[in-house]
């Protein structure tokens, strides 16, 4: 019996480092980032109950002013206050870089999981057509369909949505086809599963995690794509604030009141790195080697 | 007529290499209720026979003979009518259950769910069922296992947890594949007795797959031993243990390590390796290992006798020479 107590009083000062591993990822960042989102989502759906100017109300009397009491964030070339013009803009921002990115990732994600499973001419086929939409260069696209379509909130989002879905498949189809080879796809087949349920309950439940770390970087891209068609003036059309063409409307001002352009870059900047942080927060839980 | 029915059976698999001829010409018949082992080294097509009877075979094999379950013919059944068959008639335990066993779905999850589909059981009448299966498989605390994760088990409870998934749908038919392969040796000698058990209990036929022979002494009725593709003697058990009359299960019982043996003797191993699956010799698949071969194996065919002449028949035509100098 003593042996063992021995050991029992030499183990845990062994074992310390390894208890001690840091977790993946969860730190005060990726709280930090999701503090920041929530703050950004919570402002765009309640901005209109905020105590904040209206932010298409032109001002000559005070243009281009910096911070102070009335305007924290200071007033752009029209007077127009910048704090209300970027919880507005959040709006726009936060509905297409959400929207998009959980059509491209449900659509995408459906038909990936159904072209990894049917490899046969379904297979093909699917992927043939991503391939295809692939091949198109994106901006090029998108000024074609809103020249065509015009620019709407819907239209932005459904050509946002279209370029991501050949993303979103190839992910689903790649993890299905790791997924398809393993023995328990094999185990459910030999216990009578139907194509549905094996697809449905053994692959699923697997493909939720990477496919919701594409979901967090594709709001990060989208929100910056948004940006930068807004930029171009391709995006919604003035008044409307955007953080994309609060920008593009700030450019002319850099040399004599930067912080025009600054207020809403910044906070795009801050809110596409606290969504990649998120996503590599989720990327670490999902990694499939990371032991048991 | 048995429970099930194999006739003549070839499944050859294209690889880039050619087609690899992984069973040629097998025939077997087992009764309901009866124990068959198949015992065979890694290669000798023994895994690809039972894929091949629950028609689990990658999509590009070709497959060609008679496999009859109760009457009907497997090859011919539809998918509605194959689905029914399996888990509700056969069903499989696999080799390792780290990896048949889905990693994210609770241990109740993945047993209800073949109840729910095949009989269409209420949720909570799946679950009490469940936990009775899990009890009757020997898991202590069963309400609290089916809240818990493959991971949270140790490998000898998974392996439970399989035997009773595959249970769990009462099927006639139960094909363990190696299933204490990947098990400790203290935990195999547990599952094969359980699997013992719930065959008798249940009236259950059971074919048990292994590479080793020691697995199948004792537990299975009859014996039937494979090698590359074909099957070279066949019988009951005990007979095949008793008077082997195989050159290659001669060997394969003579390299068992024996405790009685002197300490530091070499092993007996069998030279040489597994023919080529794409390119197979013309005469009889063992003569090139063979310590009895001559001229003739190389040329002549073996062949298992047809059935009913002999309960214990072996594919070694010098043999039947033997018998005769003998008479």
């Amino acid at each position: 019996m003593s042996a063992p107590e021995g050991l029992a009083v030499v183990m845990p000062a062994a074992a310390e480092p390894l208890v001690r591993r840091p977790r993946a990822g969860m730190g005060w960042l990726f709280w930090c980032s999701l503090g920041w989102v929530a703050l950004v989502l919570l402002a765009a759906a309640c901005a209109q109950w905020l105590p904040l100017p209206d932010p298409t109300r032109m001002s000559l009397m005070s243009r281009a002013q910096g911070m102070s009491a009335a305007h924290w964030l200071g007033t752009d070339g029209l007077g127009r206050d910048l704090l209300a013009r970027v919880v507005y803009g959040a709006r726009v921002s936060m509905t297409v870089g959400l929207l998009a990115p959980l059509i491209a990732t449900f659509v995408g994600g459906a038909l990936g999981l159904m072209a990894g499973y049917w490899r046969g001419w379904f297979g093909k086929f699917a992927m043939g057509a991503m391939d295809v939409l692939l091949t198109f260069p994106p901006i090029v696209l998108m000024l074609v369909l809103t020249a065509y379509l015009g620019a709407s909130l819907t239209n932005l989002t459904v050509v946002l949505a279209v370029l991501f879905i050949p993303v979103a498949a190839r992910i689903s189809r790649a993890v299905t086809l790791a997924l398809v080879q393993r023995e328990f796809v094999v185990a459910a087949r030999a216990l009578g599963a139907t194509d549905a349920r094996i697809m449905l309950r053994e692959i699923l439940p697997l493909l939720v995690l990477p496919m919701l770390s594409f979901f967090l970087f594709s709001v990060a891209v989208v929100i910056v794509l948004e940006g930068a068609l807004s930029f171009l003036a391709l995006g919604l059309p003035p008044p409307t604030p955007t953080w994309g063409n609060m920008i593009g409307e700030g450019r002319n001002l850099l040399e004599s009141a930067p912080h025009v352009a600054f207020v809403p870059a910044c906070v795009m900047f801050i809110t596409v790195l606290a969504l990649n942080l998120i996503g590599d927060a989720v990327r670490a839980v999902a990694e499939p080697n990371r032991g048991h | 007529m048995g429970l099930l029915d194999i006739d003549n059976l070839h499944v050859s698999l294209p690889t880039p290499r050619g087609d690899v001829q992984a069973v040629a010409g097998v025939s077997l018949s087992l009764m309901p209720g009866r124990a068959l082992g198949i015992v065979g080294e890694s290669g000798s097509g023994k895994t690809m026979l039972s894929r091949a009877v629950l028609r689990l075979l990658p999509r590009s094999a070709k497959v060609a003979g008679r496999i009859a379950f109760d009457g009907r013919d497997v090859m011919a059944l539809d998918a509605r009518a194959l689905r029914d068959l399996r888990g509700r008639e056969m069903a499989v335990v696999f080799q390792d259950p780290m990896t048949s066993l889905n990693p994210v779905l609770s241990i109740g999850m993945q047993i209800t769910e073949t109840l729910r589909e095949h009989f269409g059981t209420p949720r909570g009448e799946a679950l009490a069922r469940a936990a009775a299966l899990l009890a009757s498989v020997g898991i202590p605390e069963p309400e609290r296992r089916l809240r818990q994760f493959p991971h949270e088990l140790s490998g000898g409870m998974r392996q439970r947890v399989a035997i009773a998934i595959a249970l769990a749908c009462e099927p006639k038919l139960l094909f363990a594949d190696e299933p204490t392969s990947a098990l400790d040796v203290t935990v195999q000698a547990q599952i094969l007795d359980l699997l013992a058990a719930e065959r008798a209990r249940r009236h259950m036929a059971l074919v048990l797959i292994t590479h080793d022979l020691g697995v199948v002494a004792g537990r299975t009725e009859e014996l039937a031993v494979m090698y590359a593709g074909r099957i070279m003697e066949h019988g009951s058990t005990r007979e095949v243990f008793k008077h082997t009359r195989h050159p290659y299960t001669r060997a394969l019982l003579a390299a068992i390590p024996r405790l009685d043996r002197k300490p530091h003797e070499p092993l007996a191993a069998i030279g040489g390796t597994l023919p080529d699956p794409t390119r197979r010799p013309p005469g009889c698949a063992f003569a090139p290992r063979c310590p009895r071969a001559e001229a003739g194996c190389l040329v002549a065919r073996d062949a298992l006798p047809a059935r009913g002449e002999s309960a214990h028949l072996s594919a070694c035509w010098r043999e039947a020479e033997d018998l005769k100098v003998q008479a």
